[in-house]
């Protein structure tokens, strides 16, 4: 078999059973980066020595685990005692984790062998990867375009087969919107389902890692190892983690008295003049899958929807203004090179001209925003009416999932853009994530799964459709979208590179 | 809600606040694009949020407290690792005080 060509699970099970062992699998994977990152820019750091030990280690016999062998790729967010985590900044270009994220410390637990990590928008601020500060990754499927963001180096690598899995985390679209322009299941799961210890923060009450994958079943697994009570994070919830978590062939719990799954569809997405036709295809498409099988629909009201673009540019950039204070040239990261004044203004000047040097200009741009939003005399008017917003956004969907098992939707509204296309208007690129930070607001989960492609200058561009769940019902939403990829298995199809 | 029209002296105040030192191109740009976005934010305003509980959190948690056990931390050169500059088990700041100010 090509270990490349496959799935997590298929490729654990074919390691496990030694059709391949975990060294020649992780050496082809090694040898795809080797290929093609010079065109994708997907990984940021590789860690090829580290994994080729991990990879014998597993041989041997010495790790085992549900993931033994099995190459993985995670965001230059996530903490590791490994290589550099740099956040895709200039400002940690050279920053090494004293220890390892907690979710990504479970993966290794497991067995899994982590190959690197993956490119990201500075600080996981963009929905492109334009902001990072080592070069934009790309769209494998036309390289001309970009491959979302922020975690769009973990999906430009996925979409490549460049690792069997990789981790995203979604603030507010940010493993969702770049998991569907490039063909790929994406979970944002709910908030708290999944440690943050070792994530790097960006905004601490919206931030989420998940999975990406090619099916519902590799990120159902990868959910089921990495969720749970973390006494190393306090936000981390102390919900029962299902045993039957990975398995999303299972019957799916219906409402007592129901019988019917019922899916939700809120005129509030549907807009066909804000879609692409082939966003409005798959979502139909999508639709009468679910009709076929027996489900009842159900319009539901989302009436705020259209105040979570602005409501979450007051609470992400006010929380990012406080976390990134934390980057004052001192501690750890960038130190300006510039002599600094003796006296009272030394420190002041110190820690200005280091941020100056060290931050890219969206991240200056969300620290300014958030700033002036908290300032004295303008903290009612913006940020305290924005958490009432989110309040509004939050009950919306309370009253949506009184009447519906999931809610069906697009991810975003087109395909993916070209590069540089946005890349001068911070409020067009703030626009991708209609459809997703509402469900970043609520504290809810959602997924993204590959819904068909678009036709745009003769290249196949994938779109998705998502299904959002009430918190802490992940499993229930992953075997309802599993309906659907059953169906549609659109996650075959893969790239000409 | 405040008159979006954002100035360059409310966006030189926020710079000093956040300490971060801006070009006066930046400034230029800042203000521009910073009235944009606030422009945008106005949006918020249509709503009626009279009453509504602030949500600053999608759990609604408050104090979490575990139990009071020594733990090891991280060690003194660990913390220090990726100090800019450092001076034995310090970190390195420029001077702070003027001459005269004593300390």
């Amino acid at each position: 078999m090509d270990p490349t060509q496959t799935t997590l699970i298929d490729l654990r099970n074919a390691i496990a059973s030694k059709q391949v062992s975990a060294e020649e699998a992780t050496r082809a994977y090694l040898d795809r980066i080797d290929t093609h990152n010079d065109a994708l820019n997907a990984f940021r750091d590789r860690m090829t020595d580290y994994a080729l030990k991990r990879a014998r280690a597993v041989d041997t016999g010495e790790v085992t685990g549900r993931l033994a062998g099995v190459p993985i790729a995670i965001k230059d967010c996530m903490c590791h005692t490994e290589g550099t985590t740099a956040c895709s900044s200039k400002m940690l270009e050279h920053y090494r984790s004293p220890f390892t994220a907690t979710a990504v410390q479970r993966l290794e637990d497991e067995g899994a062998v982590i190959l690197g990590k993956t490119n990201m928008d500075e600080f996981a601020m963009g929905s492109s990867t334009e902001n990072s500060a080592f070069g934009v990754s790309r769209n494998p499927w036309d390289l001309d375009r970009v491959p979302g963001g922020s975690s769009g180096g973990t999906t430009s690598a996925m979409a490549a087969d460049l690792a069997a899995a990789a981790l995203g985390s979604d603030t507010g679209g940010s493993i969702r919107q770049p998991a569907a322009i490039t063909g790929l299941v994406g979970l944002k799961p709910t908030y708290g389902r999944i440690s943050r210890w070792g994530l790097v923060a960006f905004a601490s009450s919206l931030d989420q890692i998940g999975p990406v994958t090619h099916t519902l079943a590799d990120a159902a697994l990868l959910t089921q190892i990495m969720c749970g009570k973390d006494p190393l994070d306090s936000t981390s919830a102390d919900v029962p983690v299902e045993s039957d978590l990975h398995d999303v062939d299972g019957e799916i719990d219906l409402a007592p008295g129901g019988g019917k799954l019922r899916i939700g569809i809120a005129s509030q997405y549907l807009d066909e003049s804000a879609n692409h036709p082939a966003v409005t295809a798959a979502f139909n498409e999508a639709l009468a899958v679910y009709k076929q099988q027996g489900a009842e629909v159900v319009e539901v009201d989302l009436p705020h929807t259209e105040y979570g673009i602005p409501c979450y540019y007051i609470v992400a950039t006010a929380e990012a203004s406080s976390n990134l204070a934390r980057y004052d040239g001192v501690h750890y990261g960038h130190r300006t090179g510039e002599p600094t004044p003796n006296g009272a203004n030394a420190i002041q000047h110190l820690m200005s001209q280091s941020r100056a040097e060290g931050f890219g200009s969206e991240v200056k741009r969300r620290i300014m925003l958030g700033t002036y939003a908290l300032s004295s005399g303008y903290y009612d008017a913006y940020y305290n009416r924005a958490l009432k917003t989110r309040r509004l956004i939050a009950r919306d969907f309370d009253t949506a999932f009184e009447q519906c098992d999931a809610i069906l939707c697009p991810t975003t509204t087109g395909p993916a853009f070209k590069i540089g296309d946005k890349a001068d208007d911070p409020l067009a690129m703030y626009m991708n994530d209609i459809y997703t930070v509402t469900t970043n607001l609520a504290g809810i989960a959602g997924v993204s799964v590959p819904g068909g492609f678009a036709e745009e200058d003769g290249k196949r561009l994938p779109v998705g459709v998502q299904l959002i769940g009430k918190a802490f019902d992940e499993k229930r939403l992953l075997r309802i979208a599993r309906r659907y990829e059953r169906e549609t298995e659109l996650w075959k199809h893969r790239p000409a590179l | 809600m405040p008159d979006p029209a954002i100035t360059q002296d409310d966006v030189r105040h926020a710079a000093k606040l956040c300490r971060l030192a801006l070009t006066d191109g930046e400034v230029d740009r800042f203000t521009s694009q910073l009235g944009d976005i606030l422009g945008y934010i106005q949006k918020l305003n249509e709503l009626d949020v009279e009453g509504v509980r602030p949500m600053p959190h999608a759990l609604d948690q408050h104090n979490v407290f575990r139990d009071d056990q020594p733990a090891p931390g991280l060690a003194t050169d660990a913390a220090l690792a990726n100090a800019p500059a450092k001076d034995g088990p310090f970190f390195k700041v420029p001077k702070v005080l003027g001459e005269g100010g004593g300390a």
